[in-house]
Order: C-alpha cells, then structure tokens, then sequence
C-alpha cells in the first residue's frame, strides 16, 4: 500500500478545507438561530446581516462559530454530520431490521443499483457490437462513429425526460426500463471506445502470422481481436460502470421518480433537508467506488488468468 | 504456384523479426496456434508441440508464459511455431535482428543443427554477411531500391560447420565476393 499516504494527505486537505468552509456556510443561519433564542449578536436583525460579509459576521461573532458547526439544518454539513447522517439511514437502519425501509438509503442504493446493473449490461452489450460492426465495416465505421460521438453532446438531462415520456408511450409500465435506458445511452459509449482501440490493437506482423496460416474471419477475431481487446474492454467497463451509475442517477432526477438515490437527493433539494442530499451524494459515491474495485479484481483476476503481466 | 496458392496451401512456415507471440497464451499453446487454425485433432496437437518444442530446445518451457522467456528463448519459441505444421519451406525474416551477438551466434548454430534434423528448405533474409555466409548453401544478394538479385553464389563450405570457420580464408573469401555483391547494388543509390 505505498499509495496510501498520498491518498490520506488528499483526504486530510480534502476534510481540512471543507471544515474550514462549514463556518462561513452556515454563519448566517447560526446567527439566526442565535439571535431567536435571545443571544446577542452583532449586527442585529437577518436584513442588516444580508449587508455584511459572511466573514466580517464570523470576525464579529467569534461565540457563534460552534454553533455554525452544530446546526440541525446547516447549509454545509460537516463530514460528521454527513457521516452520522449516512449511518442512520444504512447501518442503523439495517441493525434495527428495516433496511429495505422506504426511508433507507440501502433500499434506495438498491433501486438505483439494479437499474445501474440492466442499464451497464445493455450499454456493453451495444458498445461491444457496435465495437465489432466498426472494426469489421468500413461503411459502419464512417457512418456510425460520428453519430456515437454526436451521442455524447446532446446533455442526458434534456434527453432523460423524453426517454420516459417515450417509453410509457410504448406501453412499458414503471420506471426501471427507461432509467435502464438513460443508464446505457451514456454507459455505451466508453465501451464502444475502448472496444474499437482493443479490436484494433493488433499489430500488422500479428495479423500478417495468421495471413500465412490462411486464418478465416472468424479465426482471426476469436485467436487474436478479441483476446487483444480484454485488457483495453476492462479499462472502458470501469469508466462504464460510473457513467452508468450517473445515467441512473440524473434518470431518477427529472422523472418524479420517489425511489432510488436521485430521487433522495431531489427530495432533499425540495425538503431544504442538504443533509439528506449529502448523504445520498456519499451513498452513490461509496456504490460507485465499490462497483469500480469489484470490476478492478475482476481485471486483475482475468489478466492474470490470461498469463498477462499486470 | 503462385505465393498466393502457397499461403493458401500452407506450403511455408513464416519466423517474423518481431517475434510475435501472443502474450495471453503459454508458449505451448503459442506454438500449437497454427495446428488450431489448420484444425489438427487435439492429440496430433500435443505431440507436435511437444516434438517441436524439443527441436528447438524449448520443452519443459511449453507452460510458461512469453514475458517470461529471454528474447532468445522467444524467438525460438517462434521457430517451433513455424515448424509445427511442418511445411515444406521455412521463411524467415530476419529472425535474430533483434537480439545480442552472442545469443544470435549460438542460435545460429542451434539453426544449422535443426537443417540438418528437419532437411527443410529455409529461405533467410538476413543484413549481415556472417551470418548469409554462416547458415547457408546459396547465397542471393540483392541491391536495395529497387530491389534487384544482383548476385547468386554457391557456398562451398561443408555441412558441418563450427563457429571458428568463421575465421577461414574460405569463408572470408565468400563473405568478400557478397560484400563486393552489394558493393554493386549500391552503386546507382548515391
């Protein structure tokens, strides 16, 4: 673990910064709070304090700052609190039996993970043959690239609405098919762009070997494309996997969806509840980084099955 | 025949200067590829490789992988490769470019002691005079751009060849007559 080190100092400035900016987030509400409860504080009344800079009320209100640390509803919550916050709504919840509970965030993470699992498989699934119909046509390759490259501009929050609307058209009940779908339009394409280099990594003198064996098609995918593209499909799988998680997320944003990490953190937005949007955003980050180290072992457990040096 | 009815009849066994070898397959299985491609049964397979990997010194090495092999070894290991469908020519391309005097000095010789084991046909591209002189019986020499034969001379020298006839007026006397060969081929370049 020789990267530890780097990465907890990242960390330490990481939570160093963000302490030091709770203060100054979350002076004003404080004072308020301060103030209703009979403290005195300097200047009185929230219309002058909307006069004075968050860090001229902090200079002058030197008392209040813990208060800005301990708020109920703070603007900026501390990492502890977010922490705390997490905790209730998993861990706790899980001890006292009622982790699939609708105000869980293990139920909500679920929601949102089997959506981010359908819509990754569908995403691969077409980056791969979309891969391999590139690489092996011509006609393909100049029609289809521009428009999976045009794909990737056109912002998912616009699109994400149309999806749905379009599929309850069709007649698909419930929301889980169309976030699949929003989940694999951008899951899809990293695939396709890893697959296309890995297909062609062979090098001439490799294909020129099976020329002179007078290898088919077929053969020549199978013994030498397809092998030579595991280790560049590994690499776009684990940016798919995050991109599908985010294609979920922003799927259960816009939808009116009530369950599933995005809807938490719409919630939390509508409620004036940041906490509960802090813990959904920390909830999602943990699924994102648990999903990319599952598909990391599984690299290296390929690669080193494959006698590849890693 | 035509080169493209040869390939087609997998008349030639091809050894690359790059040597090639797929990293994600042992060496045995590197060397089985072709019997696979040319859909050999799995026991004929077996038996191939391993007499081939035995030709070339290489057996006890079929399950290791290529990164593990020294270049050496590696290019050996594509030899093999090249004689386990035994065709009737054995191309190669430059095969020791790539690698030290002395590891090259000692697969030239493990090369000549596998002619006269296998009595293949080998066509050898090669830079170095030594080495023409070294393996061969008849030596082309070609003039570079355009590509022109600008010599073809009968080597004289016996079957059994040490290293140290390297240093023999005979051999000398042949290696002049391809240096002067060349000599003739770069003439109109400059």
């Amino acid at each position: 673990m020789r990267n530890l080190l780097p990465i907890l100092t990242v960390l330490a400035a990481i939570a160093a910064i963000w302490y030091l900016a709770v203060a100054p987030m979350n002076i004003r509400t404080a004072l308020d709070q301060a103030e209703r409860a009979g403290q005195a504080v300097e200047p009185e009344g929230a219309l002058a304090r909307q006069e004075v800079s968050s860090f001229r009320l902090l200079a002058q209100n030197p008392e209040i700052i813990p208060m800005a640390y301990a708020l109920d509803r703070p603007r900026l919550p501390t990492p502890v609190q977010v922490g705390e916050e997490l905790w209730k709504t998993t861990g706790e919840m899980a001890l006292r039996g009622r982790a699939m509970s609708k105000r869980s965030l293990i139920y909500h993470g679920w929601i949102t993970l089997q959506s981010t699992l359908w819509g990754f498989a569908l995403g691969t699934a077409l980056g791969i043959l979309g891969a391999v119909a590139i690489v092996y046509s011509r006609v393909v390759d100049m029609s289809l690239m521009p428009w999976a490259i045009i794909s990737q501009t056109v912002p998912i929050v616009a699109l994400a609405p149309m999806i749905i609307v379009l599929s309850s058209q069709v007649g698909i009940e419930g929301r889980g098919v169309p976030k699949a779908i929003i989940s694999a339009y951008l899951c899809y394409f990293p695939v396709l762009v890893g697959m296309v280099k890995g297909l062609r990594s062979p090098g001439p003198s490799q294909l020129d070997l099976l020329k002179t064996y007078s290898a088919n098609g077929l053969q020549v995918f199978l013994k030498l494309r397809l092998p030579a593209s595991v280790p560049y499909l590994f690499t776009s799988l684990k940016v798919g996997i995050a991109a599908a998680l985010v294609g979920t997320i922003v799927g259960e944003l816009p939808t009116g969806a009530i369950s599933g990490l995005g809807a938490r953190i719409l919630i939390g937005d509508q409620f004036g509840t940041p906490l509960a949007i802090w813990a959904a955003l920390f909830a999602a980050a943990i699924l994102a980084g648990v999903l990319v180290t599952v598909l990391d072992l599984l690299q290296r457990v390929t690669l080193k099955r494959m006698g590849m040096q890693t | 025949m035509s080169p493209d009815e040869a390939r087609r009849r997998r008349a030639y066994g091809y050894v690359f200067q790059a040597v090639g070898l797929y990293p994600w397959r042992t060496i045995a299985r590197n060397v089985g590829l072709p019997l696979e491609i040319m859909g050999f049964s799995r026991e004929e397979q077996e038996s191939r490789v391993k007499n081939v990997l035995q030709l070339v010194d290489l057996e006890g090495f079929g399950g290791k992988y290529p990164w593990q092999l020294s270049g050496g070894m590696q290019q050996r290991a594509s030899i093999a490769r090249a004689l386990a469908f035994d065709a009737d020519i054995l191309l190669m391309d430059e095969p020791f470019g790539a690698l030290d005097e002395i590891v090259r000095d000692h697969l030239n010789e493990q090369l000549l002691a596998l002619w006269a084991r296998t009595g293949k046909t080998i066509g050898f591209v090669t830079h170095s005079i030594p080495e023409a002189v070294y393996l061969s019986t008849r030596i082309v020499v070609m003039s570079p751009r355009p590509g022109r034969i600008t010599d073809v001379i009968e080597n004289p020298l016996s079957a059994e060849r040490p290293l140290d006839i390297r240093d023999t007026p005979e051999f000398l006397e042949i290696a002049h007559r391809v240096r002067e060969g060349l000599r003739a081929g770069h003439a109109y370049d400059d």
